[in-house]
């Protein structure tokens, strides 16, 4: 049986005239962390408004949990919580009240929103902030009790759109542990990000969307395997130098700065024969370095195998 | 009838949430309580002297005072659903399983009670400093009941706006025109001493039914068709702003 608790199929989306969806297709299975990964304008948030109810898609379904996002919004509802890029906290309330005033929204008996918000205080680590005003949080403990309001209904999927955007790097950490514990509860988790590293510490199935496509699906391994681990980056004097290296190495060009990216597969001895080819031509890069992918080098991979017309994935 | 319970429910979740950021907003508390206070004071000690009405100006001013912060206090509703729209609260709301409008229940049950509470502060204040009202108990449920209407008129108006507004800024904009309606009615002074142009549009504004009515069933002065122009005025515009409101909501919605 087929255990998908997010199903989307030919999804589209216009304003006006703009595409901003064009025909997306994924699943997530129950239980997974799913991340969608693309840069600002990609996508992402007409999605998750979509999956989450707040707009409706003008072509295509989306189904949670086997029901349709559009004709049974309500039902989804009770089945969701949505996180918004911005947090959505009342800032005159303390967290605790905040807490409680989602509880009694959701309808909960008064016992149970006492439990519930004590829980949720204790999980997300604001016991010691309970009882301040939300305006006071930083913006760590902002995204968290946000976050938190989300899980008093007990949702079987959260949605969370760039949940880290904006936050200082120790508590995007603080995040990702966050989620990853949210996970092991067995809730899915759809998440939106722009950073390929976050989309692979968490996720257990990464689709990548570019300009309202989804141009790759898999695994952060899958994914990985493709993009290559390590990027070597040789940099030239001149375009001539440059275009010369190109034809021997092959590799995505930067013409902004006249270098040549290769795909390092074995650092060490990449680095070797790669200078060695260009020794043999009487060639040196006047600057040479390693650095991780980028989603960048994850576009320009794609859109090159697109035009070999050799791209598998997707 | 279910749904209708839980709009309420959550609409009263939702105005303890705006007594909250009554008793935490210094500036908002000032505003709704204190202000009225001062310019009641200031009206009677300072302009009052000034101002001959033929009656003891205190028993003149009293249902201006009233009305002029009562209304401004509810027009600041505008900036706080603007607020609630541009802080992304509403689209929260809106995935949840529960109707967006108690939101907008919610300010305006807020409004109502915490400018109900000013109404009796101010009335409070005017009796301690000489306010000598004749009215019976058949006066006191119309002075309720009018004044009720204008809150509610005024504090669904103030929806209609905060919706359209693109910021809580732009909002206070309604806030300002409510504030300043009051001043070119019979409020403070009477409408016969303005210029004939100003006296025209003071007669026929709806501020001055309003406060003709209230000051017949405060002090006795003859009310003759006020009343019935400002159950027509205001409830036309409880009405309109109501149907308002849902439509734009509505509209909203579907961005």
């Amino acid at each position: 049986m087929n255990d998908a608790i997010i199903s989307v199929k030919d999804l589209k989306k216009f304003y006006g005239s703009q595409k901003v969806l064009d025909g997306i297709n994924f699943e997530v299975e129950r239980g997974q962390i799913f991340a969608l990964l693309g840069e600002n304008g990609a996508g992402k948030t007409t999605t998750i408004r979509i999956l989450s109810t707040l707009i409706r898609p003008d072509e295509g379904i989306a189904m949670i949990d086997g029901l349709d996002t559009s004709r049974e919004a309500n039902e989804v509802r009770k089945r969701i919580s949505l996180t918004g890029q911005y947090a959505t906290v009342d800032e005159l309330l303390t967290g605790e009240e905040n807490l409680q005033m989602m509880g009694h929204l959701n309808h909960l008996n008064r016992s149970t929103v006492k439990k519930r918000t004590a829980t949720l205080l204790r999980q997300f680590d604001l016991l010691d902030a309970a009882k301040k005003q939300a305006k006071s949080y930083s913006g760590g403990m902002r995204r968290r009790l946000d976050i938190a309001l989300g899980l008093l209904a007990n949702p079987k999927v959260i949605f969370l759109d760039e949940p880290t955007t904006g936050l200082d790097p120790r508590s995007r950490l603080n995040m990702w542990t966050l989620i990853q514990e949210l996970a092991k509860n067995g809730t899915t988790i759809f998440l939106t990000t722009q950073y390929l590293e976050e989309a692979d510490q968490l996720a257990d199935k990464i689709a990548l969307i570019h300009n309202g496509k989804i141009v790759v699906e898999g695994t952060a391994t899958e994914l990985k395997k493709m993009i290559g681990e390590e990027k070597l980056v040789l940099q030239f004097q001149s375009p001539a130098n440059l275009m010369k290296a190109h034809n021997l190495l092959d590799g995505q060009l930067n013409h902004a700065s006249n270098s040549l990216i290769l795909t390092a597969k074995d650092s060490t001895e990449d680095l070797r024969n790669t200078l060695n080819t260009l020794h043999e031509q009487d060639m040196m890069p006047i600057d040479i370095y390693f650095r991780k992918p980028t989603l960048e080098d994850v576009f320009m991979e794609i859109t090159s195998h697109k035009q070999e017309g050799e791209v598998k994935y997707g | 009838m279910d749904e209708m319970k839980w709009v309420i429910r959550d609409g009263w979740t939702m105005s303890r949430r705006s007594f909250k950021h009554i008793l935490r907003n210094p500036d908002a508390l000032f505003l709704s309580i204190g202000l009225p206070v001062v310019l009641m004071l200031m009206f009677v000690f300072v302009f009052g002297g000034a101002i001959n009405t033929g009656t003891e100006y205190i028993n003149y001013v009293v249902p201006g005072v009233i009305i002029t912060c009562v209304g401004y206090a509810s027009s600041m509703t505008a900036g706080s659903v603007a607020q609630d729209m541009v802080g992304g609260l509403f689209e929260r709301f809106r995935s949840m399983p529960l109707r967006p409008s108690s939101l907008l229940v919610g300010h305006v049950i807020g409004s109502f009670v915490r400018n109900g509470i000013g109404a009796v502060i101010v009335l409070v204040v005017a009796l301690l400093i000489g306010f000598e009202p004749n009215a019976e108990f058949w006066d006191w449920t119309g002075i309720i009941g009018y004044l009720s209407l204008f809150l509610l008129a005024i504090s669904w108006l103030a929806v209609v706006f905060g919706l359209i507004a693109k910021s809580v800024e732009s909002a206070s904009a309604f806030t300002f025109f409510i504030m300043f309606l009051p001043y070119v009615s019979s409020a403070f002074v009477p409408t016969e001493t303005m210029p004939k142009w100003l006296h025209s549009f003071a007669e026929h504004q709806p501020m001055t039914p309003l406060i003709e009515t209230l000051r017949g069933f405060l002090t006795g002065t003859p009310i003759g068709n006020s009343a019935y122009l400002t159950l027509l005025w205001f409830g036309s515009l409880l009405i309109l702003s109501i149907i308002m409101a849902t439509i734009i909501f509505k509209r909203k919605k579907q961005e």
